[in-house]
């Protein structure tokens, strides 16, 4: 089973350009962490001190917030796409 | 002249050139319009304004304009009304509405907005220019594009109230409806900025854009003969205005402008999309995005971008936020109508309403200062009320039908009374 990351044009200067990711993963959790091992660039970008998801940064699985979903828990099936977005638009 | 302002992280403080971008590339985090402010008080003072019109561009030092910058609207310099009534029924003595439901061009704040964003997006060299909206500010984008010959498009859920996406279409504007809420349209119009070459106002001119916001600020101040309120009561959807009001006040009192003072910030959200209420209701360090479910269209952000430091501007000025629910709103708007000659749309009852609320609770006192902000006009969301208001029965235009329907009346008074 494979999932696609999509990673939007301003975290590509830490992922080499690349568009996405193709990933195995079954979790949330999972994909995030394989994203930041491949591109460790990446990492403290993603997530605070804390470890948590950073407060400006919104992930949605398919057409969810995870938040609505399980969180990072939430699990993935084959032909999902998570998707990275920064979240200062709107209001 | 040297640009005095530029942009700034919010969260690392890294520092930009001015350029149509909403969050930093280190961090993420949004990104803020900041000043020199050194330079801008040898610059900007208050006996220039003596001389200028009562619009919005009064304030034009203090804002991000290109140098050369001619305004093109005379946007802002509304009414702050002191209330007559509501203050007396409330018990509150200096009780005033900032009523920018009279706003120049469509009625609302967000023509102060789209002003300092279309100025921005001219500068950048966009042509192209548009916005995600819950009405307001499609509204603004459409007839301020269309007069300084944009060519607009503006991304609306595709459910949104009948008179809103009107008053956008008639000014030429090309409208994509979305199937869905407000937080997906605005997921998508970060896409759509991240791939196409489009100044979205709310978007990638977001910093620039919000800035705007700043001058509903300046004018309390001024209005009061340039001193602070106590209390600010304000309207919260994605969260920025009430930031604005706060820099705005900040501002000027660094610049000596005003007496500074610690000015509490209250925020009203509807019951139906409260995730800034909830978090400081609830003492929470990250709010919590809600599915909006609420007649409070121009309100209706479940993940507000600015709530984060919404939040911590409301705990920290010793505020507080509340929310109401719709019937509430509905009541509020009547009230606000029937005592104080405000039409204000569904969100000025969402703030009426709650300034009643915090004020019942003791939040806010009636020896202190307080300003309620209106944010936009009921002409826009007349369906929320129309129930409310069934049409008479028509009379004959005969004297004898009037006579006969006066001693009807009376005689109901009497049956009532």
């Amino acid at each position: 089973m494979a999932i696609t990351i999509e990673i939007p044009t301003a975290f590509r200067r830490f992922t080499d350009g690349a568009p996405k990711l193709e990933s195995g993963a079954t979790t949330v959790a999972e994909a995030l962490n394989e994203l930041v091992t491949r591109f460790p660039a990446l990492s403290r970008h993603v997530r605070d001190e804390q470890g948590q998801i950073r407060q400006f940064i919104n992930v949605y699985l398919n057409d969810e917030d995870i938040r609505f979903l399980g969180g990072e828990a939430s699990a993935l099936k084959d032909g999902d796409k998570l998707l990275l977005v920064p979240s200062i638009a709107g209001g | 002249m040297k640009e005095v302002y530029f942009l700034r992280c919010r969260e690392c403080g890294k520092k930009y050139a001015n350029t149509p971008q909403s969050f930093c590339e280190e961090c993420f985090s949004p990104l803020e319009v900041s000043y020199d402010y050194e330079a801008l008080a040898r610059s900007a003072k208050r006996e220039a304004l003596t001389h200028r019109a009562f619009t919005m561009w009064r304030y034009a030092e203090l804002l991000p304009l290109p140098e050369g910058f001619t305004p093109a609207a005379a946007v802002g310099g509304t009414p702050l009304v002191k209330s007559r009534k509501l203050g007396a029924e409330w018990g509150i003595r200096n009780l005033y509405f900032k009523n920018d439901a009279v706003c120049f061009p469509t009625l609302s704040f967000k023509d102060r907005v789209v002003a300092t964003a279309l100025a921005a997006a001219k500068r950048f060299g966009f042509t192209k220019v548009g916005c995600s909206s819950t009405g307001n500010l499609a509204n603004a984008v459409a007839a301020q594009g269309a007069q300084q010959g944009f060519d607009t498009t503006v991304f609306i859920p595709a459910d949104l109230e009948p008179a809103k996406i009107l008053n956008t279409a008639v000014y030429g504007a090309r409208i994509i409806r979305i199937d869905g809420n407000y937080d997906q349209v605005n997921r998508l119009c970060t896409q759509i900025a991240d791939r196409f070459r489009w100044g979205l106002v709310n978007v990638n001119l977001r910093p620039y854009y919000a800035e705007g916001s700043k001058t509903h600020g300046y004018e309390i101040a001024e209005q009061l003969g340039w001193e602070l309120p106590d209390n600010v009561v304000v309207p919260m959807a994605g969260g920025s205005l009430i930031g604005k009001i706060a820099k705005a006040f900040c501002e000027l009192a660094h610049l000596g402008w005003v007496e500074p003072k610690q000015v509490k910030f209250f925020g009203a959200q509807a019951t139906g999309c409260s995730p800034i209420a909830d978090a400081v209701k609830r003492g929470l360090s990250r709010f919590e995005p809600q599915k909006p479910n609420t007649i409070a269209r121009s309100l209706a952000i479940g993940n507000p971008a600015d709530g984060h430091y919404a939040r911590r501007l409301i705990t920290e000025s010793g505020g507080w936020a509340e929310c109401i629910p719709d019937p509430e709103i509905i009541d509020a708007i009547k009230l606000l109508a029937q005592t104080e000659g405000i039409f204000a749309e569904t969100a000025g009852g969402v703030t009426a309403g709650v300034t009643a609320k915090l004020i019942e609770q003791g939040r806010i006192r009636g020896d202190e200062t307080t300003v309620v902000c209106i944010t936009g006009n009921g002409l826009k969301t007349t369906d929320a009320i129309a129930a409310d208001f069934p049409a008479t029965e028509a009379i004959a235009p005969k004297l004898e039908a009037f006579e006969a329907l006066v001693a009807q009346q009376l005689d109901e008074t009497v049956r009532t009374n």
